[in-house]
């Protein structure tokens, strides 16, 4: 054939794959650099006080960015109490109790959560989902409205509007990796199971147990993404820079402000506050994803394939 | 007796409960596709394909400057991220076990994670204001990034699925490595990959956070791709928060 032949043709083609392997960690690692970098005024001037104060004012030149992380984390909490029972049951439906038959619509329906975009789930929010929270805070009777958890005007726009519609949105996610977890565990531990009594209900219990730490990790990878998640929450949460513990209250998120503000932020600080925001989104959501894969690789044994943890569940059911 | 009664019972309720959480995911599904389609449907007519936007608040016009925008950024992003997407997921599979491919599964999962608002911010940094300009190229090199990892897993968890009898085959017949891989495996991949490669433009294509200050918006219709332009979703963000 007269082609080059033997090691040298083969570390030729180990180089040139290589590289264009080696661009994705160049990419991960231009991100974090350039982040830094362009953050670097904020982070000078402010240094921790940046997260420790929660005074947003663009014209003075003060920025705390406290309301955020705490809208950040308060939003993806919420979704993740709201989605994790929810998913998690899912998982096991779809692999443990449905017919055969019913699985593959089954995975197909719950994945095509993952595949509407962000933006249309705002605008159903907006539409259809904010009028619902409205009316259930209006509702909502007025001894429990004197509690702080559920305070504030009935404005529809807020946290738990935030909340749920990130919690719809990180469904599939969880749900399909748990499932993929649920898979890995060997039959015989629920056969095992079974032969000793158990009811379904326990057996499954058991198949959970011994998966316990892929399913944290399929949690884990839901909050990751609630983390970041933009279009939807900039929609419905209200976007207000305020610490509140109400449910009601229009909040901010980290996403949210850099979503709204960026193309407004006119001085070098401004935009540099912005993107330090940016930068610890990056590391938060670096850090928790790092851990949920961490975890979920621990389920493979060897001689066992490892688990597909795409975090694109749509791509999942291609393969 | 009774104890085996309640043991049934509360495995017959979590029973329940599972399929009551199907149930629960796929009433939002079914409540948000209803929606677009029944409210979208009424302007979906041929003038929304070829016609410009008008103000917000007078009726008529269409998005054929944003389809047209949606449809080059997205190219932009798969010209980018394909090559790199395969060549990666090959380097994957082929040296599965070394270091330096758990690193670069590590990173594709890694930026597959990355907030997308994030991956909008840092091509602002490196394509926006080093040009002072709002353009496509920044928006497609956005999108572009989250394909990426995208595209490399698949190809990498399909050409693993290939049966190594048609490696081996090839190898035995003399070929090399890189002649194994391009003329046998990755063309019995191809078709798996392909679809992952469509699923991940679907996805892309509904992305609106990395486009917010990298394409920008423009109501214009244009397709220089060294000036800001206007895509779908932005537009309905656009609208959205607009007090109309």
């Amino acid at each position: 054939m007269g082609r080059t032949r033997g090691k040298g043709g083969d570390m030729g083609f180990r180089a040139g794959t290589g590289v264009f392997a080696f661009t994705l960690v160049l990419i991960v690692l231009a991100i974090g650099f350039e982040l830094s970098r362009q953050s670097m005024d904020s982070l000078q001037k402010f240094g921790l006080n940046f997260w420790r104060t929660s005074t947003w004012d663009p014209v003075a030149g003060e920025f705390g960015a406290l309301p955020f992380i705490w809208g950040t984390l308060y939003s993806s909490v919420l979704a993740l109490v709201i989605s994790t029972p929810v998913a998690l049951g899912i998982a096991v439906f779809i692999s443990e109790l449905c017919p055969a038959w019913l699985t593959q619509p089954l995975v197909f329906l719950t994945e095509l959560l993952a595949a509407i975009p962000s933006i249309v789930y705002g605008l159903w929010g907006i539409f259809v989902l904010v009028p619902a929270v409205r009316w259930l805070e209006t509702s909502t009777p007025d001894w429990l409205r004197q509690t702080p958890l559920f305070s504030g005007p009935p404005l529809g726009v807020g946290m738990l509007a935030a909340g749920l519609i990130l919690a719809i949105m990180v469904i599939p996610f969880t749900s399909s990796v748990a499932r993929e977890v649920l898979k890995s565990v060997p039959l015989a531990q629920r056969e095992g199971a079974y032969a000793l009594g158990a009811t379904r209900f326990e057996a499954i219990r058991a198949a959970l147990f011994f998966a316990r730490t892929g399913i944290i990790g399929a949690i884990m990878l839901g909050f990751g993404r609630a983390l970041g998640e933009t279009m939807a929450v900039t929609m419905l949460i209200g976007n207000n820079p305020q610490v509140s513990a109400s449910l009601f209250a229009p909040q901010y998120t980290m996403a949210a402000v850099i979503a709204n503000e960026f193309t407004e932020a006119a001085d070098e600080l401004y935009l540099s506050a912005l993107v330090e925001i940016g930068l610890v989104l990056f590391i938060v959501t670096l850090i928790v994803n790092g851990l949920s894969r961490l975890l979920i690789w621990s389920m493979a044994r060897p001689g066992k394939p490892r688990v597909f943890v795409s975090t694109v569940p749509a791509a999942e059911s291609a393969a | 007796m009774s104890a085996v009664t309640g043991r049934r019972l509360t495995s017959a309720l979590f029973v329940g409960f599972c399929g009551l959480s199907v149930l629960m995911a796929l009433v939002p599904l079914a409540f948000v596709l209803f929606f677009v389609v029944s409210q979208g449907i009424r302007s979906l007519n041929f003038d929304f394909f070829t016609q410009m936007p008008k103000p917000v608040g007078e009726p008529g016009g269409g998005m054929a400057n944003a389809i047209v925008g949606t449809l080059i950024v997205t190219g932009l992003g798969s010209l980018m991220a394909i090559p790199i997407g395969i060549m990666s997921g090959v380097y994957m599979s082929e040296y599965a076990g070394t270091r330096f491919s758990s690193a670069v599964r590590f990173a594709a999962d890694t930026l597959n994670g990355v907030p997308s608002i994030v991956i909008g911010v840092f091509a602002y940094g490196v394509a926006v204001l080093p040009f002072k300009q709002f353009s496509a190229l920044a928006g497609g090199l956005a999108l572009g990034m989250m394909m990426i990892p995208i595209i490399a897993r698949t190809t990498e968890e399909l050409l693993l699925l290939v049966p190594s009898t048609m490696r081996e085959g090839a190898l035995a017949l003399g070929s090399t490595r890189a002649g194994a891989v391009f003329r046998v495996v990755l063309p019995a991949a191809l078709p798996g990959i392909i679809t992952g490669i469509v699923l991940a433009l679907a996805r892309i294509a509904g992305e609106t956070a990395p486009l917010l200050f990298t394409s920008f918006n423009n109501r214009f219709f244009t397709t220089r791709l060294t000036q800001p332009i206007g895509t779908l979703t932005v537009q309905v963000f656009a609208y959205a928060i607009s007090p109309y």
